[in-house]
């Protein structure tokens, strides 16, 4: 092969990735050496890349807030409720579809796809669930986004990938096609499975509507709309300059964690994903298969 | 084809439907939790849009309350927030578009250009944004940004210009909402083309090493077309989404200076919804943005079968 020597071509792609990382990562540093600086160099704008006069009173400020704290413990508790279900749900939905020759699959598979076209909106969804009394619950919660057509597909699409010859061995030797399912087919799955979950978890972490149209009482509140509180109305209170002893009291707690929040809520999501990446590399592979 | 009208009619000889179906019970049984989540969540609510054509009373409940026809629709056309709601959510939606459609792509080409850890380190970093959410994201901004204490005033000040409230701006409200957008989403978005890039022919290379072909060459003439079915689903899928805009960023950036240019469809109907309890006009507001995406899909999906022959259904 030829001699490897650097091209113009190589200097614009190394340019271009360099300043990428410049642009993704300046502001996760800049967060970070904010979240453990002191509130006055951050105020006074000091901090603009390495942290300035270090503490961690940010962080025990963070583990100490109530809220916060309940906001955390909820949303680890809607996530993981959530996830479960999701899967208990969707799985199974998604193998019962891989199958072509069952009577109706065609029906099914479209009265799944038309609601990713259409849906009866927010305020009827909001009315129906006042009606089935999950307003201010936390099933609500839970419930709300378990089951998607689009992650439907994305399993449906890996099961049809799995050679048939398998489950006929295992109809053979009389297993039911649901221990086939759970028995044979799940423990092959696990690239769907770490996939479904990636989606499923990182949606529900990071949402903030849902619990803030359904959930009234604070206890059930979850860490996002808890952190919006903190950081963002804050913000805007002080912007509206309305003054008040409550608008200062809260521009002062919001300085002092306001950083150290923003890394503790989004610290497990970012701790985890990188050891789930050749799974859902994979996993929009699955998905772009689709027929 | 052949083997599959083949099972079809193992299958028919077996028996009647009904003895298929019976045969089938356990796939009935798995499809069960979905089904009933989709009438539940999906399909009651559709039946419940039956508001928007009517003059809703939490007492009368949605069955009972007197129909009005399009009485909430022609309420919308004619108010005072009809054309600014179009115009903000079209021009936002039709920019993120521009923009945040084809970075992803360029990032897939240029990724896929890379080799080995700076390959793997480039990606894993891109991809970090997509897991902060939202809130977190807006807090990120208006802190950067901050008249005070924001690094852009501290920069921008040092260069001799003067400190501006970004956030509080009516005229940059777009610039930010689109671009943080892009921040968060091209490394994600790129997966799915750096997906499509790894099945491109090695042979295909191969011949263009032979014939002598620049690696920019290859991109355009060799990778570009192989990922070209996967840029149009994708483009299709996108605009069908160009009359909806989230509301859930949309509404953590607005504030009272900025919501000339900030106010959207969906954060309109959240309000005069569930904040104020106007239901049926809401509703009414909400089908009307559906339908026009519904029709967007169809019109994409149209002209992307009549060009290249790449379709949805």
């Amino acid at each position: 092969m030829k001699k490897k020597k650097i091209t113009v071509f190589d200097i614009v792609i190394y340019t271009i990735t360099f300043l990428l990382i410049l642009i993704v990562g300046y502001p996760l540093v800049l967060v970070l050496s904010n979240s453990v600086s002191s509130p006055d160099m951050v105020a006074a704008g000091k901090v603009l890349l390495f942290p300035k006069g270090f503490t961690l009173e940010g962080y025990k400020a963070v583990f100490a807030d109530k809220d916060i704290m309940t906001g955390f413990f909820n949303t680890v508790f809607y996530t993981v409720v959530q996830t479960l279900v999701s899967l208990a749900v969707t799985l199974p939905a998604g193998y019962a579809l891989a199958k072509r020759n069952i009577p109706g699959r065609n029906f099914f598979m479209m009265i799944f796809m038309i609601t990713m076209y259409f849906s009866g909106g927010l305020i009827p969804t909001f009315l129906q669930m006042q009606k089935y009394g999950l307003y201010n619950t936390r099933a609500a919660i839970v419930l709300l986004g378990t089951f998607s057509t689009y992650n439907c597909i994305i399993c449906r699409s890996f099961f049809e990938s799995i050679p048939k010859e398998l489950e006929e061995a295992a109809e053979i030797d009389g297993c039911s096609p649901m221990r086939t399912f759970l028995q044979i087919i799940l423990p092959l799955s696990k690239a769907l499975i770490g996939v479904m979950v990636l989606y499923v978890a990182v949606g529900q972490w990071n949402a903030y509507m849902d619990c803030l149209i359904y959930i009234q009482d604070d206890f059930k509140q979850s860490l996002q709309v808890v952190l919006r509180r903190i950081l963002i109305l804050a913000q805007t209170a002080s912007l509206a300059e309305e003054g008040g002893e409550y608008a200062a009291a809260l521009a002062d707690r919001e300085a002092l964690l306001r950083y150290s929040a923003m890394v503790v809520s989004s610290l497990p999501l970012l701790i985890v994903y990188p050891f789930l990446q050749k799974y859902f590399d994979k996993g929009v592979m699955i998905g772009s298969v689709k027929g | 084809m052949k083997k599959k009208s083949k099972e079809y009619s193992i299958g028919r000889s077996k028996g009647t439907l009904r003895a298929q179906i019976w045969k089938n019970r356990h796939y009935y049984l798995m499809l069960l939790p979905a089904v009933l989540y989709v009438a539940f969540f999906c399909y009651a609510p559709m039946y419940g849009l039956q508001i928007a054509f009517k003059n809703y009373k939490v007492s009368l409940g949605i069955t009972g309350s007197p129909w009005i026809g399009f009485r909430n629709f022609t309420d919308f056309f004619q108010s005072y927030y009809f054309g600014t709601l179009m115009k903000n959510t079209f021009i936002l939606s039709f920019y993120s578009l521009l923009i945040g459609f084809p970075i992803p792509i360029v990032i897939a080409l240029v990724l896929n250009e890379l080799k080995g850890k700076t390959k793997k380190f480039t990606q894993t970093l891109l991809y970090a944004p997509h897991f902060i959410s939202i809130v977190v994201l807006v807090s990120i901004m208006t802190s950067m940004l901050s008249p005070s204490q924001g690094v852009v005033n501290t920069l921008l000040e040092m260069f001799g210009m003067e400190r501006n409230y970004f956030m509080a701006n009516p005229d940059y409200f777009r610039h930010l909402y689109v671009w943080s957008g892009v921040w968060q989403g091209m490394g994600w978005g790129a997966i799915i083309y750096l997906a499509a890039l790894s099945g491109v022919d090695v042979s295909l290379h191969e011949a263009a090493d032979m014939d002598g072909a620049s690696r920019l060459q290859k991109i355009i003439y060799i990778n570009l077309p192989t990922i070209l079915p996967t840029i149009i689903i994708m483009l299709i899928l996108r605009v069908g989404q160009i009359a909806s805009v989230g509301h859930e960023k949309v509404y953590l950036m607005q504030n009272a200076m900025n919501i000339e240019t900030a106010e959207v469809i969906s954060t309109y109907v959240y309000k005069r919804g569930i904040i104020n309890s106007n239901y049926s006009f809401s509703a009414a507001v909400g089908l009307f943005n559906n339908a026009i995406n519904i029709g967007l899909v169809l019109v994409a999906n149209w002209i992307s079968k009549k060009i290249s022959k790449t379709s949805l259904f």
